[in-house]
Order: structure tokens, then sequence, then C-alpha cells
């Protein structure tokens, strides 16, 4: 029994830092088995186990909050219970959380947003104007002029109105219609709920989805989740991550052999490597679609974070337009948006929308139906979204404030900061970061390490990574998270925590670094 | 990827290829996806309110849109959360300033902008549970059996997540009420699981019957293989508050047949009827002792969206779990992380609804008085359409016990039926939608909800301001005599 008892513990005890799911549910499918022998003398098993549950679900994994981030979490309990530690704070550079890390909010999309949920401060003299108009439309489009009614699931007609307009301005004219925009809780909501309607089939002629590696492991979390096919396509890390249309041709090839490639997924800036694709690159990658078939799946979340000066953000929408008709009435495109990056960094709010291209009527009525089971995205997610893309204009009371608030130079310096610093450290090579938040650095790591994360069960990065925790209480994901090429190490870190937090920040790593060379030599 | 070749014609007249996304090529499982709620009743209705005809929305458990107003403690906490600003605005009361910073501090970089850990902030949590305590008269909850979700369904959506597994004779069964809420319909279509009808007792005003558990779940191991039981109570659409006994017996079954419970609880602060009072499915089970108490496993689920609140825009939830494997919470963490967290407005509101102000607090007259209002009103309007449905022939409505709905059984006439057969209708709809035509008034039929065969209803709120509800009422009950003397 205290055997039985041991291997339910270590089935079901906390989390050792390797892979959800594996190592316990082997282990818990032994305590089950010496259990059965004695079942009198136990507790009964559970009707819902690691054995028994959905195995998709099993096979989630999602890095940027995974075994690292609940590691944290454990070391910041520690520290509060009095643990001494070599450091007094852990630092969370493992997510894109722009106000968690000291980001203030923008004023006047508070200040809307505080009239929207507390109408009686519309007669307030504290709030200019041109808020309380915005928060007026706003209202005047809700149920019962409230946040608190469920909206239509597609979202707030008004709203998406906005939308479109928004769309129409940033891509130069080219015309969005409202009824192809869709409000989401977050960008994510969007994303999982195409990739949900486009997979279908069984055996080899289940849905592929093609992503980047390295990728933002939403896409392989829903992929796993749908039990459809992930095929990988690489950027090119020697080329400042581009998308080679090559790559993309080598992997749709091969994945024909095992399933149907339907689906091609483009974070553009990208996440975690920051790339802002060429406008050239984008017109090949829709060639490429509609050549094979694909369905374009384009994350814009970023689009708001585009640093480098020799970049630009060109919405996959307004270049398919640009196109021409054969293009532009065919390629079904799906381009989505947030308000939890860009200057706005509302995270908290699950503000999105997606903007769909050349969907068949039909299936922009399953698309309702499908979002109408959840009722609506937030309400206030939307409204904070309403201002995103209708933000005070010259002429405006708020419009000055605004402007000084909602100004980059800052996340650019700390981009720049960032690429030079990592550039500096003897092992470290740190690819231009053109847009996004993060940097995504390739690590060298010694012979010696490798061995012993392998006798930690640990992917090397992510030994890496918990020992710079430990040691420094920075928090980075492991690029094993994201995927990179075979043999190659990297971790993503975040460029949000303040200047001088950020040089203090990377001057750790880089010492920690340092001495990890040498331990491991 | 072929298009149906309808489809294909069409779009090579047109010049179009086929598409990649076709009804013929989508996930199958979302194809068979329905819910009544926002179905095509409702679709009918938005073209009727673009034709700037008047529609009066019956159909879904939305007070504010029917002209309910918000919890004034609530929005001002949320304004200041907000707008931290005005904390220094005379024009709050200081009880609410305080609940402000305190979930403020709670909240990374002091912002409801920034993402919660995924299962929601700590505090919150921790003020669910202890709401969980106060309300199961001193049973404890752990914090850490607490998941804030993006209103109940997103939590539902998640547990019936892991439940399901297998294949062919093997793959999940969940038990589900008919006439129940269709998003357990709604989800257990598109997770490909096996829908285990068990049916509530009309007669008995909507009775969970324990023998009829037995049969349902008897037929089903025929061809699946049943791990859950959901069971909604306060009910929805039928409103019937279960008793403590069957609540019981429904325990008791669970634990005999190895069923993970789900309790569907979001209406339980609204509960109407004298004699009717709300047991929660936990306090019951934690009273029953061992065995069931230690390890039946369950999970209730409650709302900000009903209740004397209201709240449902802000998409405001939690799901407290009992006796769940250590291992299997840590995957539905894992699995709630992949969204990264459910809104934190909507958290923030949650923790206003489970520490509403104290009896000490500047605003604790306000806040009962408003919530009572509206409580008496919810109640007298249940007891109002329960009487002008009964004293209409052709009706008949149980006893609106809790929740927000009425859910009357209609006589239909023979040559009805026939009509709506030859529409391609169910005859329920096909009444739905004369209604909504001639009157304006948008329910849901019985069918959109599951009812036994042969039987009609439709679902209709009771949340219109009172008046209006009566007239609405008399109206409707006048359309059915008219629509039964036309097919007569």
């Amino acid at each position: 029994m205290q055997r039985a008892a041991a291997l339910v513990r270590r089935g079901c005890g906390p989390r050792t830092p390797s892979s959800w799911g594996r190592s316990q549910s082997s282990a818990a499918a032994e305590a089950s088995a010496v259990l059965k022998v004695r079942p009198e003398r136990s507790r009964r098993e559970r009707i819902l186990t690691l054995e028994s549950m959905n195995p998709q679900v099993k096979a989630v994994e999602y890095a940027v909050r995974g075994p690292i981030v609940l590691k944290a979490g454990e070391i910041e309990l520690e520290l509060q219970r009095g643990i001494k530690k070599p450091f007094t704070e852990v630092i969370r550079a493992n997510i894109g959380d722009a106000q968690a890390m000291g980001q203030q909010p923008i004023t006047f999309l508070r200040q809307v947003m505080a009239l929207c949920t507390y109408p009686n401060l519309l007669d307030s003299p504290s709030f200019p104007e041109d808020a309380k108009k915005r928060a007026r439309r706003i209202l005047q489009a809700c149920g019962g002029n409230s946040l608190g009614s469920y909206s239509a699931s597609q979202g707030v007609n008004c709203i998406r109105e906005d939308v479109a307009a928004y769309i129409t301005r940033r891509d130069g004219g080219v015309p969005a219609d409202p009824d192809n925009i869709y409000l989401t809780t977050g960008a994510s909501d969007g994303i999982s709920t195409i990739l949900k309607i486009l997979v279908s089939g069984g055996g080899k002629s289940r849905t592929g989805v093609m992503i980047p590696i390295p990728q933002y492991p939403l896409y392989s979390a829903v992929i796993s989740e749908l039990d459809a096919i992930q095929v990988n396509y690489y950027l090119d890390e020697e080329n400042c991550w581009a998308l080679n249309v090559n790559e993309l041709r080598r992997a749709v090839q091969e994945a024909k052999d095992h399933c149907d490639p339907k689906v091609l997924c483009i974070i553009n800036p990208g996440n975690p490597t920051g790339q802002v694709q060429s406008r050239k690159c984008i017109e090949d990658v829709i060639h490429f679609a509609w050549e094979e078939k694909l369905f374009l799946l384009a994350d814009e979340v970023y689009q708001d974070n585009v640093y480098s000066p020799d970049c630009r953000f060109h919405s996959f929408k307004k270049v398919l337009y640009e196109m021409g008709p054969e293009y532009s009435s065919n390629v079904e495109l799906a381009s989505f948006h947030s308000t939890s990056k860009g200057y706005m960094g509302e995270c908290g709010y699950r503000g999105g929308y997606m903007e769909v291209i050349n969907l068949h009527p039909e299936i922009k009525g399953q698309l309702v139906k499908l979002l109408s089971v959840r009722l609506c995205p937030p309400v206030s997610g939307q409204a904070a979204m309403d201002i995103v893309v209708n933000p005070p204009v010259a002429g405006e009371e708020s419009f000055e404030q605004f402007s000084r608030e909602s100004v980059l130079g800052n996340l650019a310096k700390k981009a720049k900061l960032t690429e030079d610093l990592f550039n500096q450290v003897p092992g470290i090579h740190c690819n231009p970061l053109q847009g996004a938040m993060y940097a995504f650095p390739r690590i060298f790591i010694p012979a010696k390490a490798v061995e012993a994360a392998q006798a930690h069960q640990m992917a090397p990065d992510m030994f890496y990574c918990m020992k710079l925790l430990e040691e420094t209480g920075i928090c980075v994901v492991p690029g094993s998270g994201f995927g990179q090429r075979e043999g190659t190490y990297h971790f993503r870190m975040t460029i949000l925590p303040p200047v001088e937090k950020l040089k203090t920040v990377l001057q750790k790593v880089k010492d920690f670094h340092i001495n990890f060379l040498e331990k491991y030599a | 990827m072929a298009s149906s070749t309808g489809d294909r014609s069409q779009a090579v007249r047109h010049g179009l290829r086929a598409k990649v996304l076709t009804l013929d090529g989508m996930n199958p499982r979302v194809r068979r996806v329905e819910y009544a709620v926002r179905g095509p009743i409702v679709q009918r209705a938005l073209e009727l309110e673009q034709e700037l005809r008047q529609v009066i929305r019956a159909n879904i458990g939305d007070a504010q849109a029917m002209g309910q107003r918000p919890i004034t403690f609530l929005r001002q906490v949320l304004a200041l959360c907000v707008n931290p600003d005005l904390l220094s605005s005379p024009n709050f009361p200081d009880d609410a300033k305080k609940r402000a910073e305190r979930i403020l501090q709670a909240c990374g970089g002091h912002s409801l902008g920034a993402y919660s850990v995924s299962s929601g902030i700590q505090l919150i949590r921790e003020d669910v549970a202890r709401y969980i305590e106060r309300r199961d008269g001193g049973i404890p909850a752990d914090p850490n059996n607490v998941f804030l979700s993006t209103g109940a369904s997103d939590a539902i959506v998640t547990v019936l997540k892991l439940l399901v597994a297998g294949e062919g004779h093997t793959r999940t069964g969940v038990l589900i009420p008919i006439p129940q809420y269709p998003l357990y319909s709604a989800t257990l279509a598109e997770l490909g699981a096996v829908q285990v009808d068990y049916y509530l007792d009309e007669e008995r005003a909507w009775a969970l019957d324990v023998a009829e558990l037995h049969r349902a779940l008897g037929q089903a191991r025929d061809h699946c293989r049943p791990r859950a039981l959901c069971v909604i109570n306060p009910g929805n659409p039928t409103g019937q508050v279960q008793t403590r006994e069957c609540i019981e017996a429904v325990i008791r079954f669970a634990f005999e047949e190895r069923l993970f419970l789900l309790a569907d609880e979001v209406y339980q602060d609204n509960v109407y009827a004298a004699g009717s009072q709300f047991h929660s499915f936990k306090k019951v089970l934690m009273e029953m002792g061992p065995p069931y108490a230690g390890q039946q496993e369950l999970a209730s689920f409650h709302s900000t969206s009903k209740g004397y609140m209201g709240e449902c825009g802000f998409r405001g939830g939690y799901v407290e779990v009992v006796n769940m494997d250590a291992a299997v919470q840590q995957q539905m963490l894992k699995l709630m992380s992949v969204r990264l967290c459910p809104p934190v407005p909507g958290q923030a509101l949650l923790d206003l609804v489970v520490s509403p102000p104290a009896p000490t607090d500047p605003s604790f007259a306000q806040f009962q008085a408003e919530k009572q209002a509206v409580l008496a009103e919810l109640a007298a309007k249940a007891k109002l359409t329960e009487q002008v449905f009964n004293e209409a022939p052709g009706i008949s409505c149980n006893p609106v016990q809790g929740a927000m709905y009425s859910f009357p059984r209609v006589q239909l006439p023979p040559r009805a039926v026939e009509r709506a057969q030859e529409l391609g209708l169910a005859p329920d709809m096909f009444f739905c939608l004369r209604l909504l035509e001639e009157t304006g008034i948008c329910v849901v039929p019985g069918s959109g909800f599951g009812q036994r065969e042969g039987t009609y209803h439709f679902r209709m709120t009771i949340l219109p301001p009172l008046e209006k509800l009566r007239l609405l009422l008399e109206k409707l009950s006048r359309f059915h005599a008219k629509f039964t003397l036309e097919y007569s």
C-alpha cells in the first residue's frame, strides 16, 4: 500500500519542471494498477483522472504560462515567506503584459470606460466632452444603454462599424465591411474559433495547419486540442527570422503525405521573433496561399509595435486587395487584432476583433452560430476596442494628451538596447527586434549543460531558464516552448520592464550566462 | 475540400474558385451545433427590427437589456478601478473607494489592464471561497478549488472538455436534463460527446426523478460510457428549485453510478416561490458525510449575469471543484492558461457580488434597497406570469419557482402541426414565428430546449417591467386563442 501511495503521490503531486502529463500519466497508471489489487483498503478511483481525461487536452502545452512560470510563482511565495534568495523579487519577463510591468493605461481610454461603466459621471465636469461623446455613443448602442447587457454575438454594431472605418483608414482607403468584422474575447478567441471551424477529416485527410517555427504557442495548443495536424515551417534565423516561401513549399509538400494542409498561419509582426514582414514577402505568401488553396490567418496584434526605421507594417488585407481581383476575390483570409498590445496594453480587458475576407456566406452563418453559444465577448473589452480604433483626432480636446501618451518611443529604445546588450555577450546572439515586444536571442549551451539537462529530463533551454530563474529571479520562457531548429536553443524575454530595470535585467542575464558557460565548460 | 456541385458552378459563373472553407469541408461537429436562444427566431426578430418593427426580446435572460438598472455600488467600485483618478473625487462613498483600492492592489501593475493569473486574481478567489462558506453555513471552501471564468459558460465548457474521451461505444456520455439550457447540447455536439437525455417531470412541476435517471443511464450504457451528470438548479428553462431530498438522491445516484456531477447554480439568487429554497450541491454533499463527501467529484458554477445583478455583458463567473484529482486540476489550469485569463473587470464585479456591502458600510442601505427591489419585482413577475398563462385555455404554466423564465406548455391544433410540417418547421417554432410576426414578441420554442415528444412549449423571460409584462402576457394569450381558432 505504501508503494501504491507513493506512486499516487508521484502521479498526482506538484509539477516537476518538465512537460506536462507524460511522467505523471505513467505514474498514475502504475498507481491505479497497484490500487486495483487491494480495493477494499483504498479510496476508490476517481472518475476523472489523467488516464481517463480528454487525451487531446492532455497533449496541450502552453509554455508562456507553463512550468517555468509555475516555478516563478513558487519562488515568489517563498520570498513572501521570508526565505532568503540571491535576489529580492521575481521579474516576470515571460509574458507580453505591459501594464503589469508598469506601463500606464491611456488616460482617454480609461475616461471613456469609466463613463460607460458609471454613466452618472456624464454629469461630472472632470471629464472632457470628447470622452463623453464617445461614451454616449457606445452606451446608446448597448441593450438597456448598459455595458451589463449581452451584446449581439458578433459584437456591438456601432463598434464593428468603427473597426471597419479604422481598417479602411489604416489601409489607405481599401474598404472594410462591418459585416466582416467580429469582435472577440481577445484575439486568441477569434483565432481559436476560426481554427475550430476549419478542422475536419480523418487519417490522411485530417486538416493540416501550417505554423511558423518559432511560433506563439496558442497555435500549437489549439491544434493539439482540436486534434488537427501541426505543419511546421521554419523562419530563417540567419536572415532576421525572414519567412522564405521556399520553406513554405517544402513544408506543405511534406505535409501532403500525411494530412490535408488547409490553413497557413502568419504572425506579423512576429511573436516571439519580432520580425516585420516586407511587403514583397507578404505578396509571396499570399500568392503561395492562392496557389496551394490555403486559408490564411494573419495574426497582426503587434501592428502598432514596429520599431525598426527600415520596417513598416503592411496589413495582409491591404496587400491582398492591392494584388488585384484574382487574389482579392478568392483568397480566404482572417486577420486579427487585439487591445492587449500596441500602445494600449489593455490585456485584462480581453478586447479583440477579426476581419474575415472572402468567407462563404454559409460559413459566416456558422461562425455567428458558434459564437452565439458563448453569447458575446465582454462588452467592456468591446468598448476598449472601440476607443483603440476611434481615438481622439486633431482638433479634439483630448488629442494632445493622447498623442503624448501613445508614443512608442520608449519601446523602440528598449528594443535597440536589448539587441545591443545581448549581442555583447559571448555565446548569445540576438536578431534585431524589428517589432512586437520580445527578444528571442539564441544561446550557446555547452555539451555538459545539455547532459545535465537530460539527466533532469528537461529540454536544455528549460534547464538554462530554470537556473536563470533560481539564481537571478528573472523569469523568461525557453525557446523549446515556441519551437526552434533542432540543436539550437533560445529564450523569449519581454522588453517591457522600465528602461533602468531592463538594463539591470540584461546585465544580470549577461553575468549569469558567462557564469553558466564557465560552470559547464 | 471541394464544395457542393451547385456551389462550384456558381463560383465558376462568377469567375470565383471553390472556397477552401465550405459547409461540406468545415468541422462537422461545429455544423451540428445549435443554440436556440440566439437561433433562427432571433435572426427573424433582427430582420423585423431592421424594418423598424418593434420587437420585444423575451428570448434571453438579459435583465439590463429589459430595463433593469445595475446595482449602484457595483458600478461605482468598478468605475473607480477603471479610472483610479476618481479615488480623489468627493462623489464616491468611502467604502466603494476602499474596495477599489483593495482590488487594484491585487492586480498586476495595480491595473485592470494587466492579465491576471489564469485561475483569476488570488484575492478574489479567496473572497469567492469565503462567500461559498457563508452561503453554505460554514462548510469550508478552498480558494485553490475556485477558478474564475468568462461567465459560467466558459467554465462549464472547460469541465466538459476535460471529461470527453474514448470512441465508439466508449465515447463519453453526459446526462443532461430535458428541457435543458442549450449550452449543454451545443457543447456536447462540438466535443463529439454523447448526449444522454433524462426527462424532468412536467406533471410534478418539473421535478427530477431518480428513477428517470436510472432509466436514462441504463439505456445509455448500450452505446456510450456515461461519465457525467449535469443538473441545473434552479432550472433553466423550467425554473424548478430542487428539494434537498432530491439533491441528496441525485448525489447518491451519481456516487453509485460513478458520474462526475456538474451543478449549474447560476440562478441561486433567483428563488421566488414560498416553500422553495436554494440548497447548494456542495453543501448537501458535505453534509451527507462519507463516503460521498470525500469522494464524489463535483463542479458547481455561478455567474454575475443573473441574480439581482444582471451583469451579463461583463462575463463574470466561477467554478468550484470538489474532490477533483489534483493532476486533473492542474490540467484544467493549463487549459485555462492558453486563453490567459478571464476578463479582469468581470473578475472585479464578481468580487463585489460575493462580498457585498456589510450592514455597517455607508453603501449598505442603498445596496440592500436596490437588491431587494429587483428580487421582489422578479418574484411578482414570476407569479403574474404563472397566473396569466394559466388563465388562458390551451396554455398551462408550471409555477416559476426560480430562475427568470416561464416555460409554458401550449396546445397546438393538429392543422397547425400539419402546416408546420409542410413548412419544414417544428410546430412550436411555427407558433413562435407567427407570434413574432403578429405581436413582435420574441420567445424561444420549446424544441430548442428539448421536450417530450408531442408536447409543445416556449420559453419566455419574466424580465420586462411588471406592467409591460402583464400586457405582453395578455397579448400572447390572445394570440394563442386566435391562432387556435385559425387552425381549428
